[in-house]
C-alpha cells in the first residue's frame, strides 16, 4: 500500500572488526524509552558489551547556524530548545553571556527572578531525570508521581511566562515580566509538597533492595575519566571533585546565597542518584532564600543601558525616542562590541557554555553553544565495555542527557 | 474530514448490518489506538506529560507500543531532521495497516523555528499526516483534542482492512 | 544588471551601517595584569612560540602556532594544571584571513580560572588531534571536521558525527546558506523516494511568510470548519460547535456504549489539592 520508496532492508552500514561471538546490536534512533535520538551499535560478547559506539546527530538543527543569521535576542528562544528540560536555565545562561559581552548588569530584582527560574528549572529537571530514569530501570510508579510534581512546577512556570516547557522567560538585560499575584504563595505551597515528596522517593527507592543492586557499581566514572572527558555537573561530582561553578566561579546572586554542593565519592549510578535527590533539597534551599530576598527588592525589571536595551514598555508608549530606540533594536538588532565572550553556567546537566565572536555587527559571527551531554554521550564509548546489556539501559538514563543539547 | 457514503443497495443487501459493523469496527478501533513512542524532541516531554498522571492518555485506551508493528498511530512528536528521515519512513513502513499519523508541533508540521539546512520542513514530506497539532509545545490538551479528533475520523471511515494510499504534500 | 551578491559569506548581514560609528572593542589587558595569568604565560612562551597574549574579559587568550598546539596544551595539562578541556571548535575567517581560528577553552579546576588557546590553520591544513591529552578531544574534532572541513591527524576515527554519513559540504563554512545548497534540499526525497520524486513532492516552503492562491479554498475559518473541497468564499459557513463525541455513538441494547460528558454534573477543582 505503500508509496514506491527505494529503502530496502539493510544490516549495517558500519563494520567493526568481527571476531567469531560478538553480535552488534543496534539500539535505534527511536527509543522506547524517554531519551531521544541516540542511536548505540553495541558489539556484544554473550550479555557483555564489548565495544560501544554512540551515533547522534540525528536532532541536529542547525542553531549554531541560526545563530549567525540572527539578531542576539532573536535567538533567545532557540537557545530554549537545547536542553528542552530546563528551558530557563539556557536562556538564563546565554543572556549572562551576552549581558558579559555588552558589560552591563541586570537589576537586583531581575536577577533574583532569574535564580528563582533557573532553581525551580533545576527541580524540574531532576523530576524529570527520576521519572524517566526509573521508568528505564522498571520503577514505573515514580515517573507517575514525578510527573505529578513536575506538573505544579510546570503550572508554577506558566503562570510566570505562559508557557510549560519551552519558557524564554528570561531576556538580554533582565526579565520582561514581574512575578504575579499568590506566584509566591504557590511556590511555598510547592516546596512544601515536594519536601514530603522527596521523601517519600527516597523512601522508595534508596533502600530498596533491587534499585541497588541495579545501580550500585554500574557506570563508574573516576575522576580521571571524567576530567579526560570534560564532564562536569553531576559526573564530576559523583566522581568525587567538589566542582559546582554556583561555588566556584560564581555568577549572579549564588555568592549572597547559602546552598552546600554534595559530592558523592563512590563515582557509581547509586552515587549520582543520590547526589541529585540531594540537590534538589539544595535548590529548594535557595528557592526560600531567594523568597525572602524578592521582598526587599525594588521593581526595575530590565537594565538600564538604551545603547543594547528597549526601555520598559511604559517608556516606548510615551516617550519618542524609547519608541524609536526599540524599533531599531527590534528590527535592525543591537550592535555589541567587537570580541568573544565564554560564560559558563551550572545547568542541571552540567556547565552550559557560550561562546560568542561578535564582529561589531548585530548578527553574531560565530556562536558555538557548549552544551554538557555532548560529552556525557561521548563517555559512553569508554564506560560502556564491561557492562551487562540491561546496564547499559542505566548508565544511559543515569548520565541524563537531553538531545536537544547534543545535537543542538 | 472524510465523506462517508453509505450504498444501501451494494455489499450483498442487508445494509443495516453492514453499517452497524462497520461502526462497531470503528468504534474499537478508535477507542483502543495503541500509539507508537516516536519523541524525537521537546514535543516528546508533552506527550509524555499527556501520558503521565495529570492527563492521562490511557483513558482513552492508548497503550504506547514501542514497536511499530504492534501499534496504529504514530504521533510525531519534535523535530524531524533530514538524518534521521529515513528511519522514518522505515517505520511507518512496518506499521500495519489500518495506521494513522498524527503530526505534533510546529517542528513536525513544517519544520517549525528551525527553517535550517538540517530540518525536513515538515513530516508530510515523508509520510502523510492525517492530523496536525499546532504549538511549541502543544500543551496536553491539544494533543488529547487532536487524538479524539482522529477518533472522530476513524469512526467516519468505511472499515475495510487494506487503507487507500493516501497523498504526501 | 543583477544586484552583486557577494558568495563568500552568505550569511545574513545588516542592511544599514552608519557610516561614522565605530564598533567599541572589547577592553584587553597585558597578560601580566594578573598574577596566575602572568605565571602561566611566562611558563607557556619558554615552551611554545606565544605570538599573542591578553586578558579579555577573565580569560586569558593566548595565540600560537597551529605545529605547537599539542605541546602548548599538554605543558599547560600537566604542569600549569589546566586539567580539563571545555571546548573545542573552530571559526571560520575564510573570507577575511583566508583560515580558520581554532580555539581551544581549557580550565583548571584548582586554579579556578580559564583560558583560551587559539591558532590560525589555513584553509586547507590540517591540525594535529589532541586526542591522547583530553578524550573530549575524540568528539569535538569530529564535529570540528563535520561542521568545517577541518581534519584532525591521528585521529581514531574522523567521520562525520552530527550530519548524516554521506552529506554533502560542510554547514558552518560561510559560504554554505543557512537553508541548505541544493544536495541538502532534496537530501531526503532523493534518499527516501529517488530523484524521480522531487517533481511529486515539490520544493521545500522556506518562506515563513508564504502565502499560496489556494489558502482561502483550502483553509477554513476556525470555528465554522467545512469539509475538504466547499466552496468558502461567500463566508457564511455554519458554526461548527466544539464536539467532543458525534451524537451517533452506537448504542447496545438502546443505552449509549460510551457515555456522554455533561458538564453539569462533572466536578470542577478550583483549588489545587
Amino acid at each position: 500500500m505503500q508509496h514506491k520508496n527505494r529503502l530496502k532492508p539493510f544490516f549495517e552500514n558500519i563494520t567493526f572488526d568481527r571476531d567469531d561471538n560478538t553480535m552488534v546490536v543496534n539500539f535505534g534512533p527511536q527509543h522506547p524509552s524517554a531519551h531521544g535520538q541516540l542511536r548505540l551499535i553495541l558489539e556484544l560478547q554473550g550479555e557483555e558489551v564489548v565495544k560501544a559506539h554512540p551515533d547522534v546527530g540525528y536532532l541536529h538543527r542547525g542553531m549554531e547556524k541560526m545563530g549567525e543569521n540572527m539578531i542576539y535576542n532573536e535567538f533567545l528562544p532557540t537557545t530554549d530548545r537545547m536542553d528542552y528540560i530546563a528551558s530557563a536555565s539556557n536562556n538564563y545562561g546565554y543572556a549572562l553571556a551576552i549581558e558579559k559581552l555588552l558589560g552591563i548588569e541586570a537589576p537586583r530584582r531581575a536577577e533574583v527572578i532569574r535564580t528563582m527560574l533557573a532553581e525551580l528549572n533545576r527541580i524540574i529537571s531532576h523530576l524529570f531525570w527520576l521519572a524517566t530514569h526509573a521508568l528505564d530501570v522498571g520503577a514505573m510508579s515514580i515517573f507517575l508521581y514525578c510527573f505529578r510534581e513536575r506538573e505544579f512546577a510546570m503550572d508554577l512556570m506558566e503562570d510566570y511566562c505562559g508557557a510549560r516547557l519551552t519558557h524564554s522567560a528570561v531576556r538580554i538585560g533582565g526579565v520582561p515580566l514581574d512575578l504575579p499575584k499568590g506566584w509566591i504563595t504557590n511556590l511555598e505551597k510547592f516546596m512544601f509538597i515536594l519536601d514530603e515528596q522527596i521523601g517519600i522517593y527516597e523512601g522508595l527507592l534508596t533502600k530498596n533492595r533491587i534499585w541497588r543492586m541495579r545501580l550500585e557499581d554500574v557506570g563508574v566514572v573516576d575522576e580521571k575519566l571524567a576530567k579526560t572527558w570534560g564532564c562536569t555537573g553531576l559526573i564530576l561530582r559523583g566522581a568525587g571533585v567538589k566542582w559546582d561553578l554556583r561555588k566556584e566561579m560564581p555568577y549572579g546572586l549564588y555568592p549572597e546565597l547559602d546552598f552546600n554542593i554534595p559530592v558523592s565519592t563512590t563515582g557509581d549510578s547509586y552515587g549520582r542518584y543520590k547526589l541529585h535527590m540531594q540537590e534538589m533539597r539544595e535548590s529548594m534551599k535557595i528557592l526560600k532564600q531567594l523568597v525572602t530576598m524578592y521582598g526587599e527588592t525594588d521593581s526595575q525589571l530590565m537594565a538600564h543601558a538604551p545603547q543594547y536595551i528597549s526601555a520598559t514598555k511604559e517608556d516606548i508608549m510615551t516617550q519618542n525616542y524609547s519608541l524609536m530606540q526599540h524599533f531599531v533594536l527590534v528590527t535592525q538588532g543591537m550592535r555589541p562590541p567587537v570580541g568573544e565572550v565564554y560564560v559558563a553556567t551550572e545547568s542541571p546537566k552540567g556547565e552550559l557554555g557560550f561562546y560568542v565572536v561578535s564582529d561589531g555587527s548585530p548578527y553574531p559571527y560565530r556562536m558555538k553553544l557548549r552544551a554538557p551531554s555532548f560529552w556525557h554521550t561521548g563517555l559512553l564509548q569508554d564506560l560502556l565495555p564491561g557492562h551487562q546489556l540491561a546496564d547499559v539501559v542505566t548508565i544511559i538514563g543515569n548520565l541524563n542527557i537531553v538531545f536537544g543539547e547534543i545535537d543542538r | 474530514m472524510a465523506q462517508h457514503e453509505v450504498n444501501y443497495l451494494s455489499n450483498g443487501g442487508a445494509p443495516i448490518a453492514l453499517t452497524t459493523v462497520d461502526k462497531l469496527v470503528n468504534f474499537g478501533r478508535s477507542n483502543s489506538l495503541w500509539p507508537m513512542t516516536y519523541g524525537l524532541a521537546c514535543c516528546a516531554i508533552e506527550m509524555m506529560a499527556t501520558g503521565a498522571s495529570r492527563f492521562d492518555f490511557d483513558r482513552f485506551g492508548t497503550i504506547f507500543r514501542a514497536s511499530p508493528r504492534q501499534s496504529d498511530v504514530l504521533v510525531i512528536a519534535g523535530t524531524l531532521t533530514k538524518k534521521h528521515a529515513e528511519f522514518l519512513r522505515r517505520l511507518y513502513d512496518q506499521m500495519p495497516d489500518p495506521k494513522w499519523v498524527i503530526s505534533m508541533g510546529s517542528c513536525a508540521n513544517t519544520g517549525g523555528m528551525f527553517n535550517t539546512y538540517a530540518t525536513v520542513q515538515g513530516a508530510d514530506r515523508i509520510i502523510p499526516v492525517d492530523i496536525y497539532l499546532p504549538g511549541c509545545a502543544p500543551r496536553p490538551e491539544t494533543l488529547q483534542y487532536a487524538l479524539m479528533m482522529l477518533q472522530r475520523k476513524i469512526r467516519k471511515q468505511p472499515c475495510k482492512l487494506a487503507q487507500k494510499a493516501k497523498r504526501l504534500i | 544588471m543583477r544586484s552583486y551578491t557577494p558568495k563568500d559569506n552568505v550569511q545574513k548581514q545588516s542592511y544599514y551601517n552608519d557610516r561614522f560609528y565605530v564598533t567599541p572593542k572589547l577592553p584587553r589587558q597585558s597578560a601580566y595584569s594578573d598574577s596566575t595569568f602572568s605565571a602561566d604565560y611566562l611558563s607557556l612562551k619558554n615552551v611554545v612560540d606565544v605570538k599573542e597574549a591578553y586578558i579579555e574579559l577573565d580569560h586569558l587568550i593566548v595565540h600560537i602556532e597551529p605545529q605547537d598546539n599539542i605541546k602548548a596544551i599538554k605543558h599547560l595539562k600537566e604542569i600549569r594544571a589546566y586539567d580539563m578541556m571545555m571546548e573545542l571548535s573552530a571559526v571560520d575567517y575564510i573570507a577575511s584571513r583566508g583560515g580558520f581560528e581554532i580555539f581551544y577553552e581549557l580550565m583548571s579546576i584548582s586554579k579556578r580560572k580559564r583560558i583560551r588557546v587559539k591558532t590560525f590553520l589555513k584553509q586547507g591544513e590540517a591540525i594535529e588531534s589532541v586526542n591522547p591529552l583530553f578524550r573530549m578531544a575524540d568528539w569535538s574534532e569530529r564535529e570540528m571536521y563535520d561542521m568545517f572541513g577541518i581534519v584532525a591527524n591521528n585521529h581514531p576515527y574522523m567521520k562525520r558525527i552530527l550530519m548524516p554519513d554521506d552529506w554533502h559540504g560542510h554547514p558552518l563554512l560561510k559560504t554554505y546558506p543557512l537553508h541548505g545548497d541544493e544536495a541538502a534540499r532534496w537530501y531526503e526525497v532523493d534518499k527516501i523516494f529517488g530523484k524521480e520524486a522531487r517533481d511529486e513532492i515539490g520544493p521545500e516552503i522556506r518562506d515563513s511568510a508564504a502565502i499560496d492562491r489556494y489558502d482561502t479554498t483550502r483553509f477554513a475559518r476556525l470555528g465554522h470548519e467545512v469539509p475538504f473541497g466547499t466552496q468558502i468564499s461567500e463566508g457564511n459557513e455554519p458554526d461548527t460547535k466544539v464536539q467532543y463525541q458525534e451524537e451517533d455513538t452506537p448504542e447496545i441494547f438502546g443505552r449509549k456504549i460510551v457515555t456522554p460528558f455533561d458538564e453539569v454534573e462533572t466536578k470542577h477543582l478550583e483549588e489545587r489539592r
